[in-house]
């Protein structure tokens, strides 16, 4: 296959299935086999951009969310079980407070508990990390239908925003040490963030700028224009509540109205996707260099559904396998279906094609 | 809504003034201009005379986007910016400022190109095809898949104009295009524009400080002074102009009519003086090696100092010694390791290796407060060390930090920038006041060394004159300056010795004239007019004398 990137919605929908698996189990090895094929993945199919970069920091994050929560649950978790680990005393709190245990002796299986809900959390964050690193999250806002152009747009600003952020604090607090300033703590708030905000603000006013001359937010401009705005925005919002309403009365297990929550949440779609080709056919703004979607694409998303549809089975067949056994304290099993569809879900590590080389700039850009 | 235009004119301004809100008078008075289509106008002007809002005018941004009151009429290409927002005239104008990365919406080269032409509503087929175009008119088709952030200031501001160019304006409105850049890559995007104007016949509007790098181009110069605006044959502006580079300035004391444009021009109308230059066997010294101040025994000595940032070695095992009483110049292109060294010689950025002496002791070692007192440094963006809402806070802050009486401060300030009033907020400074009320924050701790990062980013040539003054006055006193800079004019007017740094290592070091005078590069216009030593036209006046 030649190298070249994959659609960004494949890389989400593939992220979706196994975020979706994920929040299915609480079984450790599923867990742990779901965080490698992200893993394989990412490191098979990433390129080297800023973005790629940044799913380091999502691993990080996944570590620091199960260690919160371990500890949490030494601080303030509510302990039981048999099996003794650590024996801390028992703070009383005050009647008003009852129902929180502040320490206390920690057993093995509320503890293990607390870790495997610590591991779930983390490794949603991961897949989504995963399709952060693979898909830049900006082209895949290039990807929304027209009507959501100026939302996209705004999103992307603000994205470009924290890195410039990060980078400005840096710089203000380096600065700092030059006036002999090395007071850190609430006094030094205000020194360091009245010129990050100044200098932040001057940046978003210079990119409005840009912007603005560079002809973002020309419409299509005639005398119908505004009666027919006024028409999107009414088919849109009625489409939502329509939409809202059915998927309530969908959801709602109860089932008051049944017959009626199909039809609507139809009618509701319906509504809102009339409005939204409205409103896109006022903004004339085309799109470079659209991704296609080919088989790899659609390889991807299967692969991605597998793993949830592997779990889904699994549940019907085996539910007690996808959890880990507390009561007694036992070996985690293995379901057959959804380690299938996990282990199916690294396949986009060998169907993609390989990511495009970037083309760096031979000097890096000092400062 | 489309008005008549004479034919052949792009721009037309007729009885333009300009008046922000809150402010006591007209940035722009009464201004009648036109610009003829294929010109390239070079816009002139000190600081804060109203340059910017000139050009903001040519594509609405004032008043659409800044706010305040426009009177008068711009039209351009028949379209009047009172009924046309500055979106509405992006298919006609393209603007660029002075910072590229500030302006970049998206992520890689490919797709800033495209942004523009995106949101003109261009079919993806000819978005195509002009993307390529543009990669190659500006050489930049290498890096057509490479991250913006990771581009040079150079290849960064070339992306940027190419941005605009790709969709196909008729004008192409310049701010300050290379005030960021190492003479490499001014040269680069100058190249880049005048190739513009001759292949393409874009009309160029374009404001510079640095005068020089763009008068040998221009065909009209456009002055402004005041908010008041003269236009004319550069040759015609530049006899009478507050704002000139070297070259124009060596005419005049000469009284060359007409007066040289450039390097090529002033080399044939100083044929005279340089033959009395050969008949004189005897140079003059350009370096006085009695002025006061200067002492044999360095102030600040490192040692094989490194520095890096990550896996790239900015600083390579350096060393260097900075003499009371000297100015020292630090050269180089951008990302050469400049910024790097001054951090790490002050001792407030990362070091790898290496010692750094100052009076005895390593100012790593010493608190901030105390390392302050024997070495400051005034960073690339000056603003970062303010914080309080006005000039007189700032101050009295600066008082309390060294310990000294109140008024300290203010009394230096006076000396460095006269007349700034004590309640202005520091943002609203023009640049030269501002870096000299930061220069004046860090004097008052009275330093030994002093270290400058890029001190004249946004100055004119009078702001240049006084800073240079500032410095002379401190060396005079036995303090020892290291200055960064891309100013070759600046270096040969002000420092004695020039250091110049490529990849982290230095790659020449000694007395200005002989540096300056060693590659083309570097050399400045008076040096390239007549040789033999003399860099500027003080140096040509000291030596020959009032010619008149």
């Amino acid at each position: 296959m030649l190298p070249r990137a994959l659609h960004p919605l494949a890389w989400w929908g593939w992220a979706i299935g196994l975020a979706v698996a994920a929040s299915m189990t609480g079984n450790p090895i599923l867990l742990g086999l779901i965080v490698v094929v992200v893993w394989l993945v990412v490191v098979a199919r990433r390129t080297d951009s800023p973005w790629a970069r940044a799913f380091r920091l999502y691993a990080v994050l996944g570590v620091v969310i199960v260690l919160v929560r371990l500890v949490l649950h030494v601080l303030v978790g509510l302990k039981w079980g048999t099996i003794e680990v650590l024996a801390l005393p028992r703070i009383a709190l005050p009647h008003w407070a009852a129902g929180i245990n502040l320490l206390g002796t920690v057993y093995l299986e509320g503890w293990l508990a607390a870790a495997v809900q610590g591991l779930q959390l983390a490794v949603l964050i991961l897949a989504i990390g995963g399709a952060n690193a693979l898909a830049n999250p900006k082209r895949l806002l290039r990807a929304l239908p027209h009507a959501l152009h100026e939302v996209g747009t705004a999103v992307v600003v603000s994205v470009s925003v924290a890195p410039q952020l990060a980078e400005s604090v840096q710089r203000v607090l380096r600065a700092r040490l030059l006036r002999g300033d090395a007071g850190r703590g609430l006094r030094a708030v205000p020194r360091v963030a009245l010129p990050v905000l100044q200098d932040t603000l001057d940046r978003s006013l210079l990119l409005a700028a840009a912007m603005e001359s560079r002809g973002y937010g020309a419409r299509n401009s005639d005398a119908t224009a505004a009666g027919r705005r006024l028409l999107t925005g009414s088919l849109t919002l009625a489409g939502l509540l329509v939409l809202a309403f059915g998927m309530y009365d969908v959801l709602d297990p109860t089932r008051s109205l049944s017959w009626l929550g199909a039809p609507l949440v139809a009618l509701g779609l319906a509504l809102t996707v009339a409005g939204m080709a409205l409103g896109g056919r006022e903004i004339k703004v085309t799109t470079y260099r659209r991704d296609p979607w080919r088989l790899p694409e659609t390889l991807t998303v299967l692969a991605g559904f597998a793993a949830a549809a592997g779990m889904v089975i699994s549940k019907q067949a085996t539910p007690d396998l996808l959890w880990l056994p507390l009561q007694p304290l036992a070996a985690p099993g293995l379901p057959i279906a959804a380690t299938v569809g996990i282990v199916l879900a690294a396949l986009p590590a060998f169907v993609t094609p390989p990511p495009a080389a970037t083309g760096r700039p031979r000097e890096r850009a000092g400062r | 809504m489309t008005d008549a235009m004479q034919p052949g004119i792009a721009i037309e301004l007729a009885g333009v003034s300009v008046t922000y809100a809150g402010a006591t008078g007209p940035v722009l008075k009464d201004v009648d201009l036109s610009i003829e289509e294929g010109e390239l106008v070079l816009v002139v002007g000190r600081t804060g005379s109203g340059k910017s809002t000139l050009l903001g005018a040519l594509n609405g941004l004032v008043p659409h986007f800044t706010g305040g009151e426009l009177s008068g009429s711009v039209r351009v290409h028949g379209r009047n910016t009172r009924d046309h927002r500055p979106r509405d005239l992006a298919d006609l104008v393209g603007v660029v400022g002075q910072d590229p990365l500030a302006g970049f919406v998206t992520d890689t080269v490919e797709e800033e190109l495209a942004y523009g032409m995106e949101q003109l509503g261009l079919a993806p087929a000819v978005m195509r095809k002009r993307v390529e175009e543009t990669l190659d008119l500006l050489g930049i088709a290498d890096l057509r898949n490479a991250p913006l952030t990771e581009l040079s200031g150079g290849q960064q501001q070339r992306v940027a104009i190419g941005a605009v160019l790709a969709a196909h304006p008729r004008i192409l409105v310049l701010d300050e295009p290379t005030s960021a850049l190492d003479p490499t890559g001014a040269e680069e995007v100058l190249a880049a524009i005048t190739r513009l104007v001759h292949d393409l016949a874009i009309t160029v509007v374009i404001a510079e400080h640095r005068v020089e790098r763009v008068l040998a181009y221009a065909d009209r110069v456009v002055h402004v002074v005041d908010g008041r605006v003269e236009s004319g044959l550069p040759a015609e502006v530049m006899v009478s102009s507050t704002i000139a580079p070297p070259v124009v300035e060596l005419g005049r004391w000469a009284g060359w009519s007409p007066l040289p444009m450039s390097v090529r021009d002033g080399w044939r109308a100083a044929a005279p003086l340089r033959a009395q230059l050969v008949e004189d066997a005897v140079l003059p010294s350009v370096v006085e090696e009695g002025r006061p101040g200067l002492s044999r025994n360095p102030l600040l000595t490192a040692r094989k100092l490194s520095v890096r940032h990550g896996d790239l070695v900015a600083v390579r095992e350096v060393g260097l010694a900075v003499r009371a009483g000297e100015i020292t110049a630090l050269m180089g292109r951008n990302g050469s390791g400049k910024s790097s060294l001054l951090w790490a010689l002050q001792g407030s950025g990362t070091r790898a290796t290496g010692t750094v002496e100052i009076g005895g002791a390593d100012p790593r070692d010493l608190a901030p407060a105390v390392r302050r007192t024997r070495i400051g440094l005034v960073p690339q963006t000056p603003s970062d060390l303010l914080y309080l809402p006005t000039v007189a806070a700032e101050c009295a802050q600066a008082d309390r930090e060294s310990g000294l009486e109140p008024g300290s401060c203010r009394q230096l300030l006076d000396r460095i920038v006269p007349d700034v009033a004590d309640d202005l907020h520091p943002r609203d400074l023009s640049e030269g006041q501002r870096l000299g009320l930061v220069l004046a924050i860090q004097l008052t701790a009275d330093p030994e060394v002093l270290l400058l990062d890029e001190p004249t980013r946004g100055l004119d040539y009078q702001a240049k004159s006084a800073l240079s003054a500032v410095l002379r006055e401190l060396t005079d006193r036995g303090r020892a300056i290291l200055l960064s800079t891309h100013d070759v004019e600046f270096v040969a007017e002000a420092s004695d010795r020039v250091l110049v740094m490529a990849a982290g290592e230095f790659v020449a070091d000694g007395p200005t004239a002989e540096v300056l005078t060693a590659s083309p590069a570097f050399a400045p216009q008076v040096a390239k007019v007549l040789g033999h030593g003399l860099l500027t036209v003080a140096d040509a006046v000291a030596r020959f004398g009032d010619l008149r």
